[in-house]
């Protein structure tokens, strides 16, 4: 037989072992599809960045109609729960024992105040505790008082007079749903963490069973081994990535405005990354447990803390940035928002892509220096 | 050695394997001085024949044979396996050898067929010859039928015989078995070895195999012993036979006399190298020149009992291995323990019964050990022993049936019986980074030993076990018999009147097990009661009274006179363990019945 049709005998063989126990193990395919559901319907669900139903408590010392109407602008909005305090001292102490997350004060002679044209006064207190979440509520309430002006203006009557106006628009997530911003970010971490995972703990085992052994000792080559390895891992954890994706769409209503095609490609060089990374950890660690710790600690951490998926980068020190370079993940968050919010911007996805695809070489290259034939390195 | 002859020239054209002063070390830890697990062995090994490699474990047996599989890599010298060299041409030299690991190489979750097809394609055997090849080694191996079974539910020795036809998937011209046989029962032990020589006499192949079963190096065309990385001898079993004849003796205990206390009084002896009991007579080894003398280190009632006796393998690995220091001295007149009622029921179960699902583990097992016994649970791997023996230390609990021990009944008093227990797990379990004293100390205190009471039992470890000089040693780093006498201490710190042993044996160089046996001797005659597992069948002629477990049943219960007269047949006229073992395990003796010809006869 020839050279090549003993290859395609050993990749056969090979492959199909794989397959069959993807398909009786359960522990892989809980890796690639479970897990991913999982984390997504924990961050879907589980994890938001907005604001909405905010206890407020709105101290209303006057009692006039105009003063009313504003208080009422408050009722009605979805982003407050209102609790209306007999005096500022009560919503003080509401404040204290953290049952109120702000406090809307109208004081006596606000409607005076306005009628007569001269500046109404109102005073809003937040807690800054969580100082995103503080800025959040804070620009709800502006937004709050601005409708309220214009409103007003419109019918003619006096209002608060702006210092400016400003017009506010949200380009690509329109309605500022933090949502539309975490599911691909959490795509990133999924793809990270199957990957890495997938590889580093099914290499782990064969040599906890015993059968790495048996294995070696056969014509097997170390290219056969990697290739054997990889593509049907590949395969499955694309699998799981296509799943989230179509979840992601069609449950969470995230749009996309990439195409399918360019996800797939610039996907799959994330994947193969990952998937590279494993190989590496497994070329080095023989044990299923302290693969998946290092998996999890060199792997999935980075990736949730460092890749600019929750935290935006560029308010970090310098040397987190320098950090992050190194993280393919950070590349593929970036082409993940784009394709999910903006589209195939191809000057933003090039850039990443090449780093991705070096990325992808370099670690495969590196696992394939690394595996070996021996016991012994 | 020394291939000068014609007939050994002539050999040498099929020789298939050449080790030349192979080094291997392992460097455990950086800083750490290299271990030697093999320094200068030399070795060759023929087509057509089986060259055994023998020894303890530690002794370099794995290292030797993964070396030659081209796993790992000499430090120095060479091995030339079918002319490659197998650190420069190791993948030429995996297409042609077989190898079967000693963890079998399996894929559980596939089946016999598959897995069979996996290393098919992976040694690229045409698709032509497959049909014929597979019904071939499935034939050889008894497969047949299971085919389609999952891997991982076969039986230890089907495991192992699955794992053989793998390896031999490419008709390799050279086998490299590492320990097929180890925990495997001794009807699959037999079956494997027949395959083995089958592929020897029929195909010519050449078979390297290593072994820790003494008795299996009878087997074996060629002999290699090694001992601690080095190669002690080789050669033909029989000359190693040869060279200790007239130095073996069988004592045929007298009828008051338990053969116990005969290998009692011989071991230690002056000029006595072993002493076991053989199918319930006391086998002893002497010094060189000491043969003619034995019979005077006998009381006088004794010394017609003894008579010369043919030696075994054992018996000459015994006499080459070198003695190590400290070497057990049993005290020759025990003290009683007093205030122990003797002949008391200790341990009872009565129907016990364990169920891991749908699969039953332990099937309906009744037996009673008294005072002072040694009872024995005997099986091969996967029989049940361990589960039985959990459940009898309340590890585990029973999903039916009942168990006493010491008058307690576990399921509803475990803490008060346990406190009576003494048990040592199979697997070392011990802290390693903590010291020798520490060790004993943290059991004692956990056994809620005073300080008086500690110090005295700290000191009874010490001079027993002889551990004194490993005081301060991490227990960790104790070599292995020691790593053994340490745990033994730590279960018998509070002086427990009852202790499990589970496998105590196992991993454990024939030395180490020898004296073990001695110690609990001991222990048994100052009436502590002992209840052991082991997969090495002749060590059950130690017990008092054992029962034979397969498949988690009962396939017989006695004293080791009882099981071997069982099979007594007009051919085997002197059965061992063993032999009992298989005959019951295939139905050819039917315990409390007669002997059924068809081997299937009716139940008692």
């Amino acid at each position: 037989m020839s050279r090549s049709a003993l290859f395609l005998m050993r990749m056969r063989g090979f492959l199909r072992k794989e397959v069959l126990q993807i398909y009786r193990d359960p522990s892989s395919i809980a890796l690639a599809i479970f897990l991913p559901m999982v984390l997504l319907f924990i961050f879907g669900y589980g994890v938001s960045l907005d604001a909405e139903d905010v206890p407020l408590a709105v101290v209303l010392d006057d009692p006039g109609p105009e003063a009313r109407d504003f208080a009422a602008r408050y009722d009605l909005s979805i982003y407050f729960h209102t609790h209306y305090a007999k005096s500022i001292i009560e919503a003080e102490r509401w404040m204290t024992q953290r049952r109120v997350e702000g406090i809307v004060h109208i004081p006596q002679g606000f409607a005076a105040d306005l009628l007569a044209g001269r500046t109404a006064k109102v005073q809003i207190i937040i807690n800054g505790v969580d100082a995103n979440r503080a800025r959040l509520i804070q620009g709800y309430s502006h937004g709050i008082l601005q409708k309220w002006t214009e409103v007003r203006q419109a019918r003619g009557e006096p209002a608060l007079r702006p210092a400016a106006t400003v017009t506010q628009r949200v380009w690509f997530n329109e309605s500022s749903i933090s949502r539309n911003y975490l599911v691909p970010g959490l795509i990133t971490l999924i793809m990270t963490l199957t990957g890495i995972l997938l590889t580093a703990l099914v290499v782990a085992r064969e040599w906890e069973r015993g059968t790495m052994e048996a294995i070696l000792v056969t014509p097997l080559r170390r290219i056969d081994l990697l290739l054997g390895k990889v593509l049907p891992y590949y395969v499955l954890g694309m699998l799981g990535m296509v799943l989230s994706v179509v979840v992601g769409i069609f449950l969470f209503g995230v749009p996309f405005r990439g195409s399918i095609l360019a996800l797939l490609f610039l996907s799959s060089l994330f994947m193969l990354a990952s998937l590279g990374f494993g190989l590496l950890i497994s070329a080095v660690i023989r044990v299923q447990f302290v693969a998946a710790q290092i998996s999890i600690v060199a792997g999935y951490l980075p990736a949730l803390f460092l890749s600019g998926l929750l935290f935006d980068l560029d308010s970090t020190p310098r040397f987190i940035q320098i950090i992050s370079y190194i993280l393919p993940a950070k590349y593929f968050v970036t082409i993940s928002h784009t394709l999910f919010m903006t589209g195939n911007v191809w000057p933003l996805l090039l850039p990443n892509a090449l780093a991705l695809a070096s990325m992808a070489t370099l670690f495969i290259a590196l696992a394939y220096r690394n595996i070996t034939k021996r016991l012994d390195g | 050695m020394g291939l000068g002859t014609a007939d050994d020239q002539a050999a040498k054209s099929d020789i298939v394997l050449v080790v030349r002063h192979l080094c291997k070390s392992f460097v455990t830890k950086k800083g750490a001085p290299a271990q030697w697990a093999l320094d200068d062995v030399s070795l060759e090994a023929h087509a057509g024949r089986v060259t055994g490699l023998v020894g303890a474990d530690g002794a370099g047996k794995t290292t030797l044979i993964r070396t030659a599989a081209g796993l790992l890599l000499p430090t120095s010298g060479t091995v030339t396996v079918l002319g490659l060299d197998s650190a420069k041409e190791a993948i030429e030299i995996q297409r042609r050898v077989g190898y079967m690991p000693q963890k079998f190489g399996l894929y559980q979750d596939l089946s016999v067929d598959e897995n069979m097809t996996l290393y098919a394609d992976l040694q690229g055997v045409p698709m032509a010859e497959r049909p014929e090849r597979f019904q071939r080694l499935l034939r050889m191996t008894d497969l047949t039928a299971f085919t389609r079974r999952r891997a991982g539910a076969l039986s230890g020795g089907m495991k192992q015989k699955l794992g053989l036809a793998c390896a031999l998937i490419k008709s390799p011209r050279m086998l490299l078995l590492d320990e097929p046989t180890v925990g495997v029962d001794p009807v699959s032990r037999r079956e494997l070895w027949k395959i083995v020589y089958a592929l020897v006499e029929k195909e010519g192949i050449g078979v390297l195999l290593s072994t820790a079963y003494l008795d299996e190096a009878e087997r074996c065309q060629h002999v290699v012993l090694l001992h601690e990385g080095r190669n002690l001898d080789e050669g033909a079993p029989q000359k190693f036979k040869d060279r200790i004849r007239g130095r073996v003796f069988l004592i045929t205990p007298p009828a008051d006399v338990k053969p116990r206390q005969i290998q009692n009084h011989m071991a230690g002896q002056k000029g006595i190298i072993d002493a076991t009991i053989r199918s319930g007579r006391v086998r002893v080894v002497t010094e060189h020149g000491w043969g003619a003398q034995v019979a005077e280190t006998l009381p006088a009632a004794w010394r017609p009992h003894i008579r010369e006796a043919l030696p075994q393998f054992e018996d000459a690995f015994m006499a080459l291995i070198p003695r190590r220091q400290g070497h057990f001295q049993i005290d020759p007149h025990p003290a009683v323990r007093k205030g122990l009622p003797q002949d008391e029921v200790v341990v009872q179960t009565r129907g016990l019964e364990k169920w891991f699902g749908a699969f039953e583990a332990v099937k309906h097992l009744s037996f009673e050990v008294r005072r002072g016994e040694i009872f024995g649970l005997l099986g091969p791997n996967g029989a049940g022993k361990s589960t039985t023996f959990r459940m009898l230390c309340g590890l585990l609990s029973a999903s039916g049936g009942e168990i006493r021990v010491a008058g307690h009944d576990l399921r509803r008093s475990g803490a008060q019986a346990r406190a009576h227990l003494g048990y040592m797990a199979q697997q070392f379990s011990l802290y390693g980074q903590l010291s020798v004293a520490e060790n004993l100390t943290f059991y004692g205190r956990a056994y809620g030993l005073g300080d008086p009471k500690l110090r005295e039992r700290l000191a009874w470890a010490d001079a027993e076990f002889d551990l004194a000089r490993w005081r301060a040693t991490p227990a960790g780093q104790l070599p292995g018999g020691y790593k053994q006498r340490l745990a033994m201490a730590a279960a018998l710190l509070h002086e427990p009147d009852i202790i499990f042993l589970d496998e105590p044996t196992s991993g454990v160089d024939p030395l180490a097990r020898r004296e073990f046996w001695l110690r609990i001797n001991g222990f048994a005659e100052q009436g502590v009661t002992v209840v052991v597992t082991t997969h090495f069948m002749e060590e059950s002629e130690y017990c008092d009274r054992m029962l034979i477990m397969s498949q988690g049943a009962s396939l017989a219960m006695g004293t080791p006179a009882e099981i071997r007269k069982l099979v007594r047949t007009p051919d085997r006229p002197d059965p061992t363990i063993e032999d009992a073992f298989v005959a019951l395990a295939l139905g050819e003796v039917i315990p409390g019945g007669h002997a059924a010809d068809n081997g299937k006869g009716d139940s008692p």
